[in-house]
């Protein structure tokens, strides 16, 4: 039944350049509903760009991009983007706001505007269901050490219930105790909405806690893509390389 | 090659400042179409309001009344080499009214408000907060640009006006407590001496200002280039771009209304 749906996201041909730096060649991946898909790859590697081309914050030169199985330019723009979460590497929480009006952002404005004190509700089901106190909803951002900044960023990601979430570098400058907190987190998240995960990471730790299905992206171009499972017996060099941190190999490291 | 050189930088000059114009341009037809477009944050606009009007009070309020004062010790000192030290009161209230007032809180609204919305909405770009805006399906031109541009067409004016007001008293308190003026004579006279054109006239300079300084903040927050480099770049630009499109914009405005 599921198979004859199709892919949640699916990219084809994708290019991307920015002036004579190419960053995206020819992109193509694939992700099924409700699996949770990691991208690796080196710093520079394109892996934002990939996800802001799907999100539309970045136009692709070239390529088509379709989401459950309509092209991502096709019908309401406010619809497209209602059906996403996000978490972004730095939060992105808004300075001006206390934390629940971050959470409940998508709540109080636009076509999903609920009453203040229903939304205000449910951004506090959605910080405990983070870890975070309610004591917390009142606070603003910068008085947050930052874990607690990425929990936040992450009620806000699935605060309106998404289909899909991105989570753009979740354990970026978390120290490893918390960043095994934020990746089991994301995982029992995923696991209990049935959403479509995409991440973006370098930290082998979120791919092996976070991921269904695995895709690497050098060059421009995936190099490897497949099941969790199978990324240790691949014979791809530079995926190898990759996950097991080798200076020497097909990847040109900067010394 | 050595005579193409000085040729062809002067077109590349002129070909950037063409460019950039046309982006100010398209930003602000951006802009425009989003105010008459649903749908409006109220609260946004609110709290522009109290950030631009409110706040720039204290500011607005010294600059208009240290500059009143001095003005009327300048026309005392003045006028009295032709013996026309009279004319302090209309002098002092012409001169606010129709010039200082406006131009005085322009620049300041351009120090205060547009370094501060380039300042915040550049480190919204760099902290990925407007990329976080639109995946919230909430269109930053709205929720930014807006609710500020509105706020500084209504807000200014008034601004302009209080100033108005304070300067002339500024000029009041020096000509009536040091220069032996008669009170009760002074205001007679400042009042008996305007015209409607010449308030009408600050007004509108007061909101073109509003909107050019709140235009270039948003502007050059939303161009801003990365890290705190970028920040510090889009601010500074913003207020010398407002800064002088404020003294254009007052040319302008002085010969469409005062010309001949």
């Amino acid at each position: 039944m599921t198979d004859a749906l199709p892919p949640m996201i699916e990219m084809r041909h994708v290019a991307k350049a920015f002036g004579d730096k190419t960053v995206l060649r020819d992109v193509h991946l694939s992700i099924p509903r409700g699996t949770s898909m990691v991208i690796i790859g080196g710093s520079g590697s394109g892996k934002s760009v990939t996800l802001k081309c799907i999100l539309g914050l970045i136009e692709p030169d070239a390529g088509q991009i379709f989401v459950d199985g309509h092209d991502m330019h096709e019908g309401d723009r406010d619809a497209f983007l209602a059906r996403f979460g996000m978490l972004f590497q730095g939060g992105a929480l808004f300075d001006s706001l206390p934390v629940w009006q971050n959470v409940a952002f998508r709540l109080l404005r636009g076509a999903l505007k609920r009453p203040k004190r229903e939304a205000r509700e449910i951004a506090i089901e959605k910080l405990r269901r983070v870890g975070l106190t309610p004591d917390v909803a009142d606070a603003f951002p910068a008085e947050l050490s930052g874990g607690m900044q990425k929990r936040v960023g992450l009620a806000r990601a699935i605060a309106a219930d998404p289909e899909i979430i991105f989570f753009d570098e979740p354990t970026t400058g978390l120290d490893p105790i918390m960043a095994g907190v934020i990746n089991d987190l994301i995982r029992e998240i995923v696991t209990e909405m049935g959403a479509t995960a995409m991440t973006i990471t370098h930290d082998m730790s979120s791919v092996r806690a976070i991921a269904d299905d695995v895709a690497m992206l050098h060059d421009g171009v995936i190099k490897w893509t497949g099941p969790v499972a199978e990324m240790d017996r691949a014979a791809d060099p530079y995926l190898q390389q990759f996950i097991h941190g080798r200076a020497e190999g097909p990847i040109e490291a900067v010394r | 090659m050595s005579l193409a050189t000085p040729l062809a930088l002067i077109g590349r000059a002129a070909l950037g400042l063409l460019a950039a114009i046309g982006r100010v341009a398209l930003f602000a037809c951006a802009a425009i179409s989003h105010v008459v477009r649903p749908p409006v944050y109220g609260r946004e606009f609110l709290n522009a309001l109290l950030q631009i009007g409110w706040l720039s009070l204290p500011v607005v309020g010294l600059t208009a009344v240290f500059t009143g004062g001095a003005l009327a010790l300048q026309i005392y000192s003045g006028g009295a080499r032709f013996n026309a030290e009279a004319v302090v009161p209309q002098i002092v209230a012409i001169g606010m009214v129709r010039e200082l007032g406006p131009v005085l809180v322009g620049l300041m609204i351009a120090a205060r408000v547009t370094s501060s919305i380039a300042a915040e909405i550049a480190t919204m770009k760099v902290t990925e907060q407007i990329d976080a805006l639109v995946t919230l399906s909430t269109h930053p031109m709205k929720y930014l640009v807006v609710p500020r541009l509105l706020a500084a067409l209504i807000v200014v004016p008034l601004l302009v006006a209080v100033g108005d007001v304070i300067g002339i008293f500024g000029g009041y308190f020096v000509a009536t407590g040091s220069l032996g003026f008669n009170p009760a004579a002074y205001l007679e006279n400042t009042v008996d001496f305007l015209e409607p054109l010449d308030i009408v006239s600050s007004l509108v300079k007061g909101c073109a200002f509003g909107g050019i300084a709140a235009l270039m903040g948003c502007f050059y927050g939303m161009q801003s280039g990365r890290g705190a480099q970028g920040v510090g770049r889009a601010t500074k630009g913003s207020v010398e771009a407002a800064a002088v499109l404020i003294l254009a914009a007052n040319f302008l405005l002085t010969g469409v209304f005062f010309s001949i």
